[in-house]
């Protein structure tokens, strides 16, 4: 996992990606012109409102649709449907319902027919790492909500990608049960600095783990900002919004978001309107 | 094990069923009596022979092989019309599961044939085999056929996106993902097929019998539950009668959870 190769692989480039759905009468753009980059060993963290668009650029990435124009690359080759090169972790679980923890992590390497001695050692190690050496004979619907999205971090980790891209993987779980998550994700990244796509729409979650944060307007999205996060690291939840640095990147991620959301509302899009209201009884206390 | 019966045995669940069943044996044999004790015949039920004088009829026949043979007669078609349902029902409703064109080609057709019930095939199934056994065995067999093909049609179909999406990425094949996803993801849905196909199966079974004379006048070699209760009806005997229905519930209780217990042997996921 720490080869030299596997951490300057996975550097994937978009170019002006457009992406529309339905043809005259019920056409909806919902990517217009977005470029952007991320670099393998930096943790790119993506934020936008909900139903922005994030999760049609997900499915470009993995490659499971196709752009209307502009290109996807991944170290300047080509997207050309899905491959084993890069994982999507989705909202909700995908874990196979009939399968144990155990089964479900070795999906991977069984697949390829590779389940050999190394790759056992290695599902092992990561089923210790996500804290489920107890549930390894277990099936999804017997573990918890927290318990299932670790599976699901195991079962994507050991086929080492080179791109990793998580759309709101940790969506829906109780506060204390997300942020033990981001504990257990940021562990894991450490262990594995493959390309990691993060994509959320919690501002807390992405200063918390990301190095780098894009932000993205409204429907029909593109990058609206891109802000590094230097936050040093290992961090701590515990003290994380006790640093100004902290919050001063918060305050300027939610005044662009605001921003974005008062663009898409005056042009007609109610979809902010909440987003709007609750910014503006912030910034008023 | 031992601790276990005797909690199934003093649940509270398990005293209400008990009681519920005798009273019905007593409000069944009062009705039935009513009209010894008072002259007026309670209407419908008061008809019915009462528990004690079926209980009376039944036990001589505990003894008798001629009518456990007919049990064995109506499994046998029960089962075999069922066991080829499922052995040309679960392969037939994958292809039209994972195959558009087969699905195309083939599925308009079954869905008209569909809606005819299994009954209504009998005189061109006593017409087209050649024998009554073969008759009725087919009989049973469409009664089953339909109902799991159409449940694993239903279950191949309705297996979330996601697992394919999840398989796909992960390096799988087409064959590595009908193996390990469509297979197990369509196994709950066969087995809800299985389970009410068979209940289907009695219902069917029964009324084949009585209606083909369980064979006796094509020369099969008749008998069957079925063809028990109707030779009862014929004989004038009606408390044989009472005991062929409830050997028919009794059989098809034992049926349905002999399947229900395979059926989760093979879905231990479903299990909480």
């Amino acid at each position: 996992m720490t080869e030299k190769s596997k951490i300057v692989a996975g550097h994937i480039e978009l170019k002006s990606v457009c992406k529309s759905y339905g043809s005259v009468d019920n056409y909806k753009e919902v990517i217009k012109d977005c470029s952007l980059e991320i670099t393998p060993g930096v943790l790119t963290v993506m934020i936008g409102p909900s139903g922005c668009g994030k999760s049609a650029l997900i499915r470009l990435i993995a490659g499971f649709e196709k752009p209307s124009s502009g290109s996807i690359t991944i170290d300047g080759r080509p997207v050309d449907g899905p491959g084993k090169d890069r994982l999507v972790i989705f909202q909700e679980s995908a874990l196979f319902p009939w399968m144990t923890t155990e089964d479900n992590i070795l999906y991977g390497p069984r697949a390829v027919g590779e389940e050999n001695s190394k790759n056992k050692d290695l599902a092992n190690f990561l089923i210790d790492k996500v804290g489920l050496n107890q549930f390894k004979k277990k099936f999804p619907n017997q573990l918890s909500g927290g318990m299932q999205r670790r599976c699901e971090l195991a079962r994507a980790l050991i086929n080492q990608p080179e791109v990793m891209v998580l759309d709101e993987p940790f969506r829906g779980l109780d506060e204390m049960t997300k942020e033990l998550m981001w504990e257990y994700y940021a562990n894991l990244y450490e262990e594995n600095k493959a390309t990691n796509f993060f994509v959320t729409t919690d501002i807390d979650e992405a200063i918390f783990l990301a190095d780098r944060l894009i932000i993205m307007t409204n429907i029909p999205t593109r990058v609206a900002a891109v802000i590094d996060v230097d936050i040093p690291k290992p961090r701590r939840l515990s003290n994380i919004f006790d640093l100004d640095q902290a919050n001063a990147i918060k305050m300027k991620a939610l005044k662009i978001l605001h921003e974005e959301a008062m663009k898409s509302f005056r042009s007609g899009s109610k979809a902010a309107a909440d987003f709007i209201d609750a910014y503006s009884k912030r910034v008023s206390s | 094990m031992i601790r276990s019966i005797k909690k199934y045995l003093t649940s509270s669940s398990t005293r209400r069923g008990i009681i519920a069943v005798i009273i019905f044996l007593l409000f069944w044999e009062i009705c039935s009596r009513f009209h010894l004790w008072f002259g007026v015949q309670v209407p419908w039920i008061g008809k019915i022979p009462a528990p004690t004088s079926v209980v009376q009829a039944w036990i001589p026949l505990l003894d008798d092989a001629g009518y456990w043979s007919n049990w064995y007669l109506s499994a046998k078609r029960v089962f075999s019309g069922f066991l080829f349902a499922m052995l040309i029902g679960i392969p037939f409703g994958l292809i039209l599961a994972i195959n558009r064109t087969a699905y195309g080609i083939i599925f308009p057709t079954f869905e008209v044939l569909r809606p005819i019930p299994p009954l209504a095939w009998v005189p061109a199934s006593i017409i087209f085999w050649p024998t009554a056994e073969m008759s009725i065995a087919f009989v049973t067999f469409l009664g089953a056929f339909y109902t799991i093909v159409i449940n694993v049609l239903g279950g191949a179909q309705s297996i979330d996106q996601r697992y394919f999406q999840a398989a796909k990425s992960m390096g799988s094949s087409q064959w590595d993902i009908f193996k390990r996803i469509v297979l197990p993801g369509t196994v709950p849905s066969i087995a809800v097929g299985a389970a009410v196909g068979m209940g289907i199966t009695w219902e069917v079974v029964v009324a084949a019998e009585m209606i083909s004379g369980g064979g006796s006048q094509s020369g099969g070699s008749g008998g069957g539950l079925g063809f028990f209760i109707w030779n009862s009806y014929l004989g004038g005997s009606y408390q044989q009668i009472v005991v062929g229905m409830i050997s028919i519930g009794i059989a098809g209780y034992i049926s349905s959870a002999i399947i229900r217990s395979i059926g989760e042997y093979f879905t231990p996921w479903t299990r909480r």
